[in-house]
């Protein structure tokens, strides 16, 4: 048991390399984005709300689980959607700068 | 686990994690950007729907009528929402990730109460959980305006928040220890209390900073409870989301960080400084502010050999972008250079003005960030301020300003500066602006997007 926790913890030292790496060469215009969208990948909390739901068994459990769910996927939908959004914007700035002279 | 069900689960949170990452890299430029956006939502997508093939999970009505309210919820308002009002929409969405994280660590602490790896860290969990939705509430509400930007003190305010922390913190303790589960109310309320406790004191010009923060906290949340879950019945979701978890937390924090250079802040002053709180005194500010008509304000743009726009969040709440790109487009017929200066803080979040001005449809070639600019201006021939304050400011190079330090557009090198504003009143970091006082701004009242629509119907006379 406790080996899991420390497997887990050695990976988590190289997912924080990981995040410092990829966010530092990121240009401040998509700074916005970026903190959406790792808004979103934080979204992933929804797969530990289902199990925390899953495997709840007095009604307690269930109704913290119910709620945990229910912001997951708060989080998780949201998320991707205002990403997307702003997104799509730098998408069709590109397409009007191709048209003009 | 039966046999063919761990090497299929595994292998999708695997590569979820993998197109995760190649997706936040992806973000980095604006050409690969949208497409790692949509790989990123697939991967979640499915590593979501092979969750439910996990064998021994029950309360299958509970989790589908959870799915269906939340994501309905966020996907309506996340499509409903202005542009304008994004930074208080990511406030939201993340407290709501720092709420599933909370909520995850109480059902956690109430089923392992007994194993000390598991309920402490759920109990890190709960605390980092907690205080990120909270504390997102007060950013909403300070954003959205329900709740005044300017910090909200009162004495003795650190002492009691580090009570309420060390007392909240005690209760947690003291549960896991007696075994109690009745001790964990009191410790989750204290702790949402120390979260908004916490956030209260933030002025609003520092709110990007503390989104931020946030953001990256509850990126730190969602780990722990991955820690605390890797040892339980399904230990794979727990490995994703101590890796996706903890890839948030560290990103986040180095975005924070980066924000808080822009603004020439540090965290600890963000947090306990109360900006904006103390007023300057001692300095008088010379002149008068000195008004100009639209007429003449259009006449000196049509004439000039290169205008550079610097915009606001006073122009994003007029909605005046559209009109700014209509005086773009007929000051570069006129032969008029059009550039624009952005701050990396100007609007309410770095890059949120590059946002804003895309959407209307101007190109971000004609974007520049301050560095780029800055030396410019002593050859630019009018400068253009629309509904921006603090960021033009000149008190900033003023040793004893509370804007000391920040780094700011120096747009009152330029020849001539044209400032539309609202009124008379401050910015929002609520110090005198001293730009307006100078002997060649002057200054355009109104709202942005009726006087950028009158400078419009005037360039159109000229011709």
């Amino acid at each position: 048991m406790a080996a899991d926790i420390w497997t887990a913890l050695f990976i988590g030292l190289l997912a924080a390399f990981v995040g410092y790496e990829v966010i530092s060469r990121v240009p401040v215009l998509l700074h916005t984005p970026l903190m959406s969208g790792s808004n979103f990948i934080h979204g992933i909390v929804l797969v530990g709300a289902i199990i925390a739901l899953g495997f709840a068994t007095t009604p307690l459990e269930q109704a913290i689980g119910l709620v945990a769910v229910i912001m997951g996927a708060m989080n998780v939908t949201g998320g991707y959607v205002v990403t997307e959004r702003i997104l799509a914007m730098f998408d069709r700035s590109k397409k009007g700068r191709g048209g003009t002279p | 686990m039966i046999a063919w069900q761990e090497p299929l689960v595994d292998g999708v949170y695997v590569l979820a994690i993998l197109v995760f990452i190649l997706g936040l890299r992806a973000m980095s430029s604006p050409a690969t950007a949208r497409r790692g956006i949509l790989q990123a939502g697939v991967a979640m997508l499915i590593a979501i729907l092979v969750t439910f093939v996990e064998p021994g999970l029950s309360n299958f009505a509970l989790i589908a009528l959870g799915i269906g309210i939340g994501g309905l919820a966020g996907w309506y308002w996340a499509r409903v929402v202005q542009m304008t009002a994004m930074p208080q929409m990511v406030a939201v969405f993340n407290g709501m990730g720092g709420g599933a994280a909370g909520a995850i660590a109480a059902v956690e602490l109430l089923g392992n109460l007994g194993d000390r790896s598991i309920s402490g860290l759920a109990l890190a969990g709960g605390v980092i959980g907690a205080v990120s939705i909270a504390g997102s509430v007060i950013a909403f509400l300070k954003l959205q305006g329900w709740l005044r930007s300017k910090p909200i003190v009162f004495p003795g305010q650190q002492p009691v928040n580090m009570a309420v922390l060390a007392i909240g913190l005690g209760f947690g303790v003291y549960a896991l220890a007696s075994l109690e589960a009745l001790w964990l109310l009191p410790f989750f309320v204290l702790m949402l209390l120390f979260g908004l406790l916490l956030a209260l004191p933030i002025g609003g010009a520092d709110m990007p900073v503390i989104i931020s923060l946030f953001n990256a906290l509850t990126g730190i949340a969602v780990a722990l409870d991955g820690f605390a879950l890797v040892s339980g019945p399904l230990g794979d979701a727990g490995y994703a989301m101590v890796i996706a978890g903890t890839l948030v937390g560290a990103a986040g924090s180095l975005l924070t960080l980066l924000m808080a250079r822009a603004m020439n802040r540090s965290i600890g002053s963000v947090l306990f400084g109360a900006f904006g709180a103390t007023e300057e005194s001692g300095v008088a500010i010379q002149g008068a502010m000195k008004p100009i008509d639209v007429d003449d304000a259009a006449s000196l743009l049509a004439y000039a050999g290169t205008v550079v726009i610097a915009p606001g969040y006073g122009m994003a709440v007029a909605q005046a972008q559209q009109k700014v790109k209509e005086l773009t487009d007929l000051l570069e017929a006129k032969g008029v250079s059009v550039k624009f200066a952005i701050h990396p803080v100007a609007g309410r979040m770095p890059g949120h003005m590059n946002v804003l001005l895309a959407e209307a449809g101007i190109s971000y070639d004609k974007l520049f960030d301050r560095d780029e600019i800055n030396p410019e201006f002593p050859a630019t021939d009018v400068v253009l301020v629309i509904g921006a304050n603090d960021v033009v400011n000149p008190a900033a190079r003023r040793a004893g300003s509370p804007l000391q330090g920040m780094p700011i557009l120096d747009v009152d090198g330029a020849h001539q500066v044209i400032v539309i504003k609202r009124g008379q009143g401050k910015g929002f970091a609520g110090v005198e602006n001293d730009l307006f006082y100078k002997e060649n701004t002057r200054m355009l009242y109104g709202d942005a997007q009726q006087v950028v629509g009158k400078l419009v119907q005037s360039l159109k006379k000229l011709e």
